[in-house]
């Protein structure tokens, strides 16, 4: 018997896919969304929209929040340690969360260093903007991947774009002869291995949802048609006014992504979404995606 | 051959790929509709209450129903075999389809750290053993007569069949080995 494996890790992700991963603070936000359809839940604090507006340092949950909520459902259970912090890593694995996610939506706590992740059985999560990020999470072990987007703006505009390049350069490395492939890496700061494997195989090792400013059933749908493999839903849910119905229009949303007529029934009378921010009115140095 | 995945949620592209590997058709299956000439379908892997909501939503929970009755041959792969199962215990969160004498327990391993794999020795495929994948995986608590185990991990039945409905508590889509998808294309 082998725990902790690559495939075993990355596997838990692949049956994620197709599915919404929702935010939750409490017990009763997380019984809500697996009623929904949620296939996991981000155990957390303060959803993101929260944390840019209290600002300070942001931290991982306190072990009592995260326990609440495992005991509350039966779907896999991810929680958020910040960039770089192995020992944050550790409680949560000593707590046995299904899945950390390393998350620039937290404050980072190493000014050079992402986990080693490979030292862990249990699978990370991490965000990234472009390949060359992606590859480099990739090869500190990342089992799953998502887009940064921009947390906690409502706004989809940043998800879109990393979505877009990401697919975009895995596309230009499958065409690639390898010397051009040798200057790329360079170029993006990928390692040579990852994209070598990329290149062979035609496609991204693992998972890659759309995470960062999703609100919306359509922002959730225009992620899949861009080939993500499933969403994150942040402060989208539980910041609109009503959050039942809106989890459960966004999960059949991402399954039935394809078709317009369903979207348009689904995105019927949901009430307020999240109010959100224009990426222009952040100051540049308080953009969570280049942490 | 059509062959139905269930696409509602879960990994349904890794079993289309298996299926087509094999030179079936594989079609996916997201309503009703979907399932007119498919001779055999495949539950996937996924959450089961995610699965569970969007069938019953859909309708295609009752169509299952009738088709499973009707003798159409099933498999299910975790998330699966819950859905395909008789009952579920302690749980009212998924709404299993009843259509194989079984009862199981969702995440009866434990969390994601107890996930694991592992070599099967399974019934009918030969000498070389099957690589396993266990993810959060489902327990075959009791099973009934007419139901044949296929496959045993630690004493535990998670490979087994009643008629045409195949079900395994791992993943055998996640491995590349296409003998269990050969073997329900050929019941």
């Amino acid at each position: 018997m082998e725990r902790g494996t690559f495939r075993v890790k990355s596997g838990l992700a692949e049956m994620l896919k197709g599915g919404v991963i929702m935010d939750v603070t409490n017990a009763e936000q997380a019984r809500i969304a697996e009623a929904a359809g949620a296939v996991a839940v981000m155990a957390l604090e303060r959803v993101p929209a929260d944390i840019r507006a209290a600002g300070g340092v942001a931290r991982m949950a306190d072990p009592q929040k995260i326990k609440e909520i495992q005991e509350a459902v039966s779907i896999p259970v991810m929680a958020k340690c910040r960039i770089g912090h192995f020992v944050e890593a550790q409680i949560l694995e000593a707590l046995g969360v299904d899945y950390i996610d390393e998350s620039e939506v937290l404050t980072p706590a190493d000014p050079w260093h992402h986990i080693d992740k490979w030292r862990f059985k249990v699978p990370f999560v991490c965000g990234c903007r472009d390949l060359g990020e992606a590859a480099r999470r990739l090869a500190e072990g990342a089992a799953m991947l998502r887009t940064k987007g921009e947390a906690g703006t409502g706004n989809v505009i940043e998800a879109v774009r990393h979505m877009r390049l990401i697919n975009k350069q895995v596309r230009e490395v499958c065409h690639m002869p390898e010397e051009e492939l040798v200057e790329f890496a360079k170029e993006i700061g990928a390692p040579l291995a990852v994209l070598q494997l990329i290149a062979e195989t035609g496609r991204l090792p693992v998972v890659n949802f759309a995470a960062g400013g999703i609100a919306t059933p359509a922002d959730a749908a225009m992620m899949m048609q861009l080939g993500a493999d499933g969403v994150f839903v942040g402060s989208g849910i539980f910041k609109s006014s009503d959050p039942e119905k809106r989890a459960r229009a966004i999960v059949q949303a991402v399954t039935y992504y394809n078709d317009p007529q369903k979207l348009a029934e689904v995105s019927t009378g949901l009430g307020e979404p999240m109010k959100g921010i224009p990426i222009e009115a952040i100051p540049q140095e308080q953009l969570l995606q280049t942490r | 051959m059509r062959v139905g995945v269930l696409a509602l949620q879960g990994d349904f592209r890794e079993h289309l790929q298996a299926v087509e590997r094999l030179g079936a058709r594989g079609v996916e299956v997201r309503r009703p509709w979907d399932l007119e000439g498919v001779e055999r379908l495949i539950i996937p892997g996924g959450e089961s209450t995610a699965i569970s909501l969007l069938l019953r939503e859909s309708g295609l929970d009752e169509e299952l129903r009738r088709l499973g009755r009707a003798g159409l041959p099933l498999f299910g792969t975790c998330a699966g075999l819950i859905l395909l199962a008789r009952e579920v215990l302690g749980e009212d969160r998924v709404a299993p389809l009843g259509l194989i004498d079984i009862t199981v327990r969702r995440n009866a391993y434990g969390r994601q750290i107890e996930s694991f794999e592992e070599d099967l020795e399974v019934k009918g495929l030969g000498p070389t053993p099957l690589r396993a994948v266990f993810i959060r995986a489902p327990k075959i608590v009791a099973f009934g007569p007419r139901v044949e185990v296929l496959a045993y991990q630690d004493g535990l039945p998670v490979l087994a069949r009643e008629g045409k409905v195949l079900v395994s508590s791992f993943h055998p889509e996640l491995t590349g080995d296409l003998r269990l998808h050969r073997y329900f294309l050929g019941l």
